[in-house]
This record gives structure tokens, sequence and C-alpha cells, in this order.
């Protein structure tokens, strides 16, 4: 409505040539111009038409075939970030750089290799003298190992992994006094698999891989002799 | 530390103690369970996102292109480019949380291009290359509707300011500074830069870290008034998409028929990219224009080479970025025995079986990659910089107002402001 009230209200200035407006030249001047500027636009238009039509199959033909070649030495599986525990060294940026929030890092347990101590390594405060479920001789700043008695004298120890911040307190003291059995690991059913894993930049020792879909987890199956 | 490790081995000691008890030598031993109480269960592994599913997501995109395309050039229809947009951003942007998208796979063909070892997923080969053969046949309708980034701004446009057109063209040279500098460090194995600065990740997974967020935030806010700043200033991929749409096929048209140079469109665009028509305006004098694009030609090669010999003083400071290189800074201050308060590289590293030798190596081999690629970069710089000189002395004619094929963003806006357009519409829905 607006935009035809504004067109209808300037009709000279509308038909008025442009350079006329601006310059005031007169009319056989512009005459001249208009039929010369006429001349070379359509020479202009085409050669760019032509060029235009030339690049096109071009481009074309280069983003395909980039593509194509580079597909040939693509993997149909789709890759995913896991930690290597062998490399990791419980630095706790698992727990920080994360996009999410909690981190999708989280202690697992390695049954297999857990001794069931009474004290534990990843479960207790180095310094504590009472090997109980108090919570001041827990090590987990939010107490997502469970201890559970079995029997004497072993005690299973659980991750509850909707507590777990992934901080790799537990596994640091579980590989500095026990055999390693806590591990940390990218747990898939979270993780969003970011193309640059924010957590994988501030590794300082390279633990971060990426594994095929097929196997996404790399569980620790030797601990360190005892 | 050395307090802790003593109080470590004590400890050691008793729970041995507590441990061995029935065992014959000094060994801590796995408990044997009689057998109703247990076989130890296994860890649980839940599973990633099932692999077949990343074809619908090619499958998406594909549609999404195609839909995008009928809207902008066929049906022209703002309201169902507005609509896809909307389906698009929670499709890939909150549902798929906005990985792996087009501007970011860019950094991986790249790395797989050159490192043959890098793992490359058909998913980022086929959202890395659609859009860019749609944008060669229709324009950027990728960027209308289907990039989630791009939807996520437009949405949020609510009071667009325009900038005069020497801030759009100046500021608009950053992206192509800008895929020069990922590409670099893509090159040199320091980092995903795109990624690690992608301002919108944040919000299409609730959550990030506070300089992401507050990055996305900024954002955001700079464009609820300037259209689109992330597509018009930063984004590597439209620097891209940009050039090819210059030869592309088919593009969005202002007008359904002939301009009547009303102006009303170039009022209508948020994003700068409407050129006025010109083809009454006076030519300045063949000699003087020869002259001036001579010169500018002339300046090419100097802006390279000193794009060059910037680039060769740059490579030092460039090559901080990546990890090795700080690392090995930070071991030189430190110093190579174990302090008490060492950074969590350096200690990662103590740990670690590399020799110092080895880490020298290795960061020498990553300092040679920075230098050539940081000479490349800059001359690639020197190179934008001359070529939008000379692009910006050559006059094009134009007839009518026309959008500009390399920074249009196909978004629709200008339809409606069209009288022309208005008319036509109108007689459409007079005829019976």
């Amino acid at each position: 409505m607006h935009a035809q009230k504004r067109m209808l209200s300037l009709p000279s200035r509308n038909n008025m040539p442009i350079a006329r407006r601006h310059l005031g030249t007169t009319k056989a001047q512009d005459v001249t111009i208009e039929a010369k500027n006429k001349e070379t636009a359509q020479d202009a238009v085409n050669r760019r038409s032509f060029l235009k039509e030339l690049l096109r199959p071009a481009a074309t033909l280069a983003v395909v075939g980039g593509a194509g070649a580079l597909a040939l030495r693509a993997k149909p599986e789709d890759y995913v970030w896991q930690i290597d525990p062998e490399k990791c060294t419980q630095c706790g940026r698992c727990a920080t750089s994360c996009v999410l929030s909690p981190s999708a890092v989280k202690c697992v347990h390695a049954y297999a290799l857990c001794w069931y101590c009474d004290l534990c390594g990843g479960y207790h405060q180095s310094y504590t003298q009472a090997p109980d479920t108090a919570a001041e001789h827990q090590l987990c700043p939010t107490a997502a190992i469970n201890r559970t008695f079995m029997e004497n004298p072993f005690y299973k120890y659980d991750i509850d992994e909707d507590k777990c911040i992934g901080c790799g307190l537990c596994v640091k003291g579980c590989a500095a006094f026990g055999n390693g059995s806590l591990f940390m690991q990218v747990r898939h059913d979270r993780c969003v698999n970011c193309n640059d894993c924010a957590i994988a930049r501030d590794c300082p020792s390279d633990a971060f891989v990426r594994v095929p879909v097929s196997q996404p987890y790399i569980i620790k199956e030797h601990g360190k002799e005892a | 530390m050395r307090r802790t490790l003593i109080i470590l081995l004590l400890l050691c000691a008793t729970a041995n103690l507590v441990h061995a008890q029935d065992a014959p030598s000094f060994r801590v031993l796995r408990p044997i369970f009689d057998e109703t109480f247990h076989e130890p269960p296994a860890p649980g592994t839940p599973g990633p996102r099932e692999n077949w599913l990343e074809y619908i997501d090619i499958a998406a995109l594909a549609l999404a292109l195609v839909i995008a395309t009928y809207f902008a050039l066929q049906s022209r229809s703002r309201r169902g480019l507005l609509l896809l947009s909307m389906a698009c951003l929670l499709y890939f942007g909150f549902w798929r949380k906005g990985c792996i998208c087009p501007v970011g796979s860019v950094q991986n063909m790249w790395d797989a291009f050159l490192h043959p070892d890098v793992a490359l997923p058909a998913i980022v080969i086929a959202f890395f290359s659609l859009p860019l053969i749609f944008t060669l046949f229709a324009g950027r309708t990728f960027c209308a509707a289907v990039c989630p980034l791009g939807a996520i701004q437009e949405l949020t446009l609510f009071r667009p300011v325009q900038l005069p057109t020497w801030i759009s063209h100046s500021l608009g040279l950053f992206r192509y500074v800008y895929l020069g500098l990922a590409l670099t460090l893509v090159a040199t194995g320091a980092t995903y830069l795109v990624c690690s600065l992608d301002p919108f990740i944040a919000i299409f997974r609730f959550g990030g870290t506070f300089p992401m967020l507050v990055f996305g935030a900024t954002v955001l806010a700079i464009g609820m008034f300037i259209g689109r700043p992330y597509c018009r200033f930063l984004c590597p991929y439209g620097a891209i998409l940009g050039l090819l749409s210059m030869l592309s096929r088919w593009h969005v048209t202002i007008t359904p028929d002939d301009c009547v140079n009303c102006r009303l469109c170039e009022d209508a665009c948020p994003y700068g990219a409407i050129r006025p028509a010109n083809d009454t305006l006076p030519t300045e004098s063949l000699p003087r224009s020869r002259t001036r694009l001579a010169g500018l030609l002339a300046l090419l090669p100097a802006l390279v080479l000193s794009g060059a010999i910037l680039g060769a003083m740059l490579a030092q400071p460039l090559s901080y970025s990546h990890k090795k290189i700080k690392l090995l800074h930070l071991l030189q201050q430190e110093g190579l025995e174990a302090i008490n308060d060492a950074t969590i590289e350096t200690e990662a590293w103590r740990r670690g079986d590399q020799t110092y030798e080895e880490l020298v190596e290795e960061t020498n081999e990553i300092r040679r990659s920075f230098r050539s690629g940081s000479i490349f970069f800059c001359s690639f710089v020197g190179f934008v910089f001359g070529a939008k000189l000379i692009s910006l002395s050559i006059l094009r004619r134009r007839k009518d107002y026309t959008p500009d094929p390399a920074t249009c963003m196909s978004c629709g806006r200008c339809y409606k402001a069209c009288p022309i357009e208005n008319e036509r519409l109108k007689e459409k829905n007079l005829r019976p």
C-alpha cells in the first residue's frame, strides 16, 4: 500500500534519467551517454555471462570431483570420541571443558579388575583412618560412588552416573592406590559428538581419540599388577 | 606432594595387610566369591546414535535445500522461507545440536584433504558439498532457510539498521581472513577454530562454557539490529558460498517484471545486498579507469608479497595456538624436573614417556608447518584485499535494482517491498 503511494506520487521523477537528476546534463548529452552506456553494458553483460557459463561447470566439477575423491577415502562408518584410559592422567578437565553440564565423561568401573577393597583408594580420602561410608571420608565430591558390603572383607563399588561429574578424583585415587579398575570414559548416551570435542582440545595427555561407532568404548582389561 | 605420597604408601601397606590376611604371600588378590554371589557385572556401554540415522540427516538437508530453493525462486514466498527456517532451526539446531554443520565441515574436508589418515564420515562430505552444488545453480538458498546459524539470526532480527556500504564491504572481507586462518590452523593441526568459536552451539545445547555463551549472546544482541552479523562478517562457509553464488545459474530476482527503480527494495534489505540501477550514470573517461585498473593490478602482487613477509613474521606468535608449542614453552619455563606447582600440561607430559628431545623434534616439525602455513595465509589475505579493490574499481552496469549474488542470502524480504510484485500478487488473487 505504502509502496504504491510512493510510486504514484513521484511519476515524473521516476521517469527522469538518473544522470540528469544528479548532474543536470542536457537532454542531447543524455541521449549520447545513454546509447554509449547501453552498448558497453550489453558487451559487459555478454562477456560476464559467457564467463559464468564457462566457470559454473568447472566449479561444479571441482566440488563434485573433490568431494568424490575424498569420498573414496571416506569411511562409511561414523566416528565418536573416546578416552584412551592408558593415556589419561586424570587432570580433571573432563569435568570443566565439556560443552555439556554435567560432562558427558563419567567414571566407569571395570568390575572384573576390582579388588573389592575395604579401604578403597577411589572411594576414601587418602588420609582417612576409618574405611566407612561417612561423607567426610569420601573422595567423590558428589557422593556418586555407592559402597555395598559383599562378604568380609570385600565391598562392591558402583558408580551412579547421574551424580558423577567426571572430575576423575576417584580414578586418580584408584590409579595411585588400587589397580586402576576405575577409569574415565565418554558416555555416548550423553555425548553429542561435537565435531571438535572441547575436552579433546584441552586434554593435556592426548588421551582423546576417535573410535568407530561399532566399538565406541575402550574398556580396561588389564589392571595394574599388585 | 611428598607428604601425600608417604601417606598413600602407608595406606597401601595397611590396605595390603587387610586384604592379604588369608593370602600366603604379601600380595593383593581378587576375592573369590562363592557362586551364589557373583558374576562381576560388566560395565555398561550405552551406545551412540545409530549410524543409519545419519542418512536421514543427509536426506533432511537435501529436502530442506529443495524446499528452500522452491520458496526462494519459484513461489517467491517469504513466509514459506520463514517457516522452513524455523523447522531447520529446530531440527539441525536444537534436535541435532548443531553438529555436524556445513560451516564446520569445511575444516574436516580440508583436514582430510591434507592428512589422508583423518577419518572422514560420509555425512561430512554430504553436508559440505550439497549446499555448494545448490548454490552453483540457485544462489545461496542454503543461507536463506536451511542453515541453523542463519535461521536463529534471521528470526531474532527485530529492528534492522542498515550499515553504510563501505563498512559492510570492509567487514565482509573478514570472512575470507577467518576462512584462511581456520584452514591454516587445521593444516598445522592446532585446532578447529570455527567449531571452537561457534556462537550458537551453546544456545542449541542449552549450556556450554562461559565464553561460548557470552559470544553467542553478543552475536545475537548485535544481530537484533544489524542483520546476520555472523553470516555477513564471519562465516567462512558463507565466503565460499558467496564466490560460488556469483556463478549461479538462477538467482533470486527482486521484481517479477521490469524494474521501475523505486528503490523500495533497497530499504527492505537489512543485509545491504541490493545494488542500485546505474545504467544511466555517466561513465568516467576510459583512460582514467584504465590507469586505475592497471595500478590496482600492479598493486595485487605487491599486496601478496607484503602478506608473505608479514606471514613469516606472524608464524612465531601464531604457533602458540598449538598445544605442543605451548607445552614446550611451559617446560622451558619450569625446567624438566618435577616441581610442586606444575601446570596440568607439564605434569601430564612428565608422566608420559616422551623424551624432551622427541618433544623438541615434534615442535620443530610443527613450527615448520606454521611457517609455511602462516606465509600462505597472509599472502592469501593480501590477495583477497587486492582482488576486492579490483572488483570495486570495475563498474558494473545494471538496468534494474538487483541483488548482489555474493552477499544476497535469498531471505525474500525484498519480494513484498516491490510494488510490481504486489501488483502481480493482486492479479493472481483476482484470477478466478
